[in-house]
């Protein structure tokens, strides 16, 4: 089984026949190839041509992280494959607004349901989510009479408002949420919501890259909003089944707290520490099986990232309707 | 000859695929390939590794054919990793000969090997084989221009292909 490697620490990256390894100060760590998913580089750590070609060659992405923890950017090896049929495809259900707003809404409407599914969770146990609730299903309805993406987004825009608000509820206002801030995060939970969310994109991207998608036409999102805009269309879907469920465990159960923040003037961050922590869980989510119907087996939550990928390319080619992973567990 | 005037090339692998499974057949020609990181393809690329490392590795001819190696008398060898071969993997092999005959190699047969059971087996081109082979051509090419696979239908050999996650997502 391929794992992703999370670097945190300082070190050099280097290449030695079919190994790569972690050179520190105090030390040196080799990694198989084989072994490889994806590496996240977090931290100062160096590396030459040699390793990167060596990368490449396997098909591994890396995804570069600031001294902040905040995601920068993938090396997203040349593609091997390739399917000049699906792209051609994947381009025209772009240009088709009809087309385009049938996976928009798809998308849309399966991140609703999934956020609905986080707020019902907690809606045992704390009654004022009941409005909270209503809210967002009310607002989920709009999504149908969407004519437009911009009125697509609107409607996705509030429906996340209403569920971020419902965040200080659930964690028991362990830390003050208010609003969501972006860039930078102003308050650690804005830090954990960016820092969940950027783990969610890479991983998703790396998903990608194990099928013929292309990763930079995308749908709801605009084409080059952000390089990997597809990245950031599946991930809708993921947010609430990982980041979110993911950033409630560390906050409910204490795993994450104050210490694990640094504050500066306007912004927020996640310490090497609280990282960890974070990358820990999920990771190990990732990792996690469940049972998958369809297949008749048990499938990790990684794969169903690609089985997302699968049923976007089904659509594209016009095989099967696209259906998202709508959280049923 | 026959086979090259179509617009679509018919190589080994399409007529493999075409007898395994049409749907993956369609996939395959509009390059939605699996990656190949099962266990079984490198078990595969080791006893062939191991078994031929002493003569000529590979040979493919006007990138329709890969044979692990053609003797001198036109003989085909092929090396298998699993007991027996199936439909595909038989038709694959039946498809290399009809094309070295018709390159004119004279009295061309194959021999599979089977080096993790210590046996080998002899295929020989009938003309019931030519007329199957014929038929599969003329499908291929139609399954190619299709712009649809055929529906999903399960079948127990859908568990072990590398296309079951895609087709059952
Ligand atoms: S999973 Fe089954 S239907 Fe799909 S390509 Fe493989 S054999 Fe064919």
């Amino acid at each position: 089984m391929k794992r992703n490697y999370y670097i945190t620490k300082n070190c050099e990256l280097k290449r030695k026949d079919n190994t790569i390894y972690l050179e520190y100060n105090d030390g040196r760590k080799p990694i198989p190839i084989n072994d490889i998913e994806s590496i996240y580089l977090f931290g100062e750590i160096t590396l030459n041509t040699k390793a990167i070609n060596f990368l490449c060659q396997n098909g591994i992405t890396v995804h570069f992280f600031n001294y902040y923890g905040f995601y920068t950017g993938s090396l997203y090896p040349k593609e091997t494959l390739l399917s000049g049929y699906l792209i051609v495809n994947q381009v025209q259900n772009y240009l088709d607004l009809d087309k385009r707003l049938t996976i928009s809404k798809e998308l849309i409407r399966t991140a609703s349901h999934n956020i609905l599914k986080n707020v019902k969770y907690y809606k045992k146990r704390i009654d004022e989510l009941t409005d909270k609730v209503y809210r967002i299903e009310k607002e989920a309805e709009n999504i149908e009479n969407a004519k437009s993406i911009s009125e697509l987004m609107g409607c996705e825009g509030r429906i996340r408002s209403i569920y971020y608000s419902t965040f200080d509820e659930i964690m028991g206002s362990k830390f003050e949420f208010k609003t969501r801030v972006m860039n930078p995060p102003d308050n650690e939970m804005n830090a954990l919501i960016s820092f969940g969310n950027s783990l969610c994109y890479t991983a998703v991207l790396s998903e990608i890259y194990r099928t013929q998608l292309n990763p930079t036409i995308s749908y709801l999102h605009e084409p080059g909003e952000r390089r990997f805009s597809l990245a950031l269309d599946i991930s809708e879907v993921f947010k609430p089944i990982l980041t979110d469920r993911v950033l409630f465990k560390l906050v409910n159960e204490k795993i994450i707290d104050k210490n694990d923040f640094d504050e500066t003037l306007n912004f927020c961050y996640l310490k090497e520490d609280g990282r960890r922590k974070f990358i820990k869980e999920f990771d190990d989510k990732l990792a996690t099986t469940i049972n998958y119907p369809p297949l008749n087996r048990k499938v990790s939550y990684r794969t169903l990232i690609r089985l997302e990928c699968y049923k976007l390319v089904k659509h594209i080619l016009g095989i099967s309707q696209y259906k998202g992973l709508k959280m049923w567990w | 000859m026959e086979i090259l005037t179509n617009e679509v090339k018919i190589t080994g692998v399409k007529i493999n695929y075409f007898f395994y499974c049409k749907r993956q057949l369609w996939f395959f020609t509009h390059h939605i390939n699996m990656e190949s990181n099962s266990i079984d393809v490198e078990i595969g690329k080791e006893v062939h590794e191991e078994y031929f490392n002493r003569n000529k590795k590979e040979i493919a001819i006007d990138e329709i054919i890969a044979v692990d190696f053609v003797d001198n008398n036109g003989i085909i060898h092929e090396t298998k990793k699993g007991k027996k071969l199936d439909r595909g993997d038989k038709y694959q092999i039946l498809y290399y000969i009809y094309y070295l005959q018709n390159k004119g190699v004279k009295n061309s047969k194959a021999v599979v090997h089977f080096p993790l059971y210590n046996k080998k087996e002899e295929l020989e081109l009938q003309d019931n084989d030519i007329r199957v082979l014929k038929n599969a051509f003329k499908e291929i090419t139609e399954i190619e221009k299709s712009d649809k696979p055929i529906e999903v239908q399960k079948m127990s050999k859908c568990n072990r292909c590398s296309y079951y996650e895609l087709c059952f997502s």
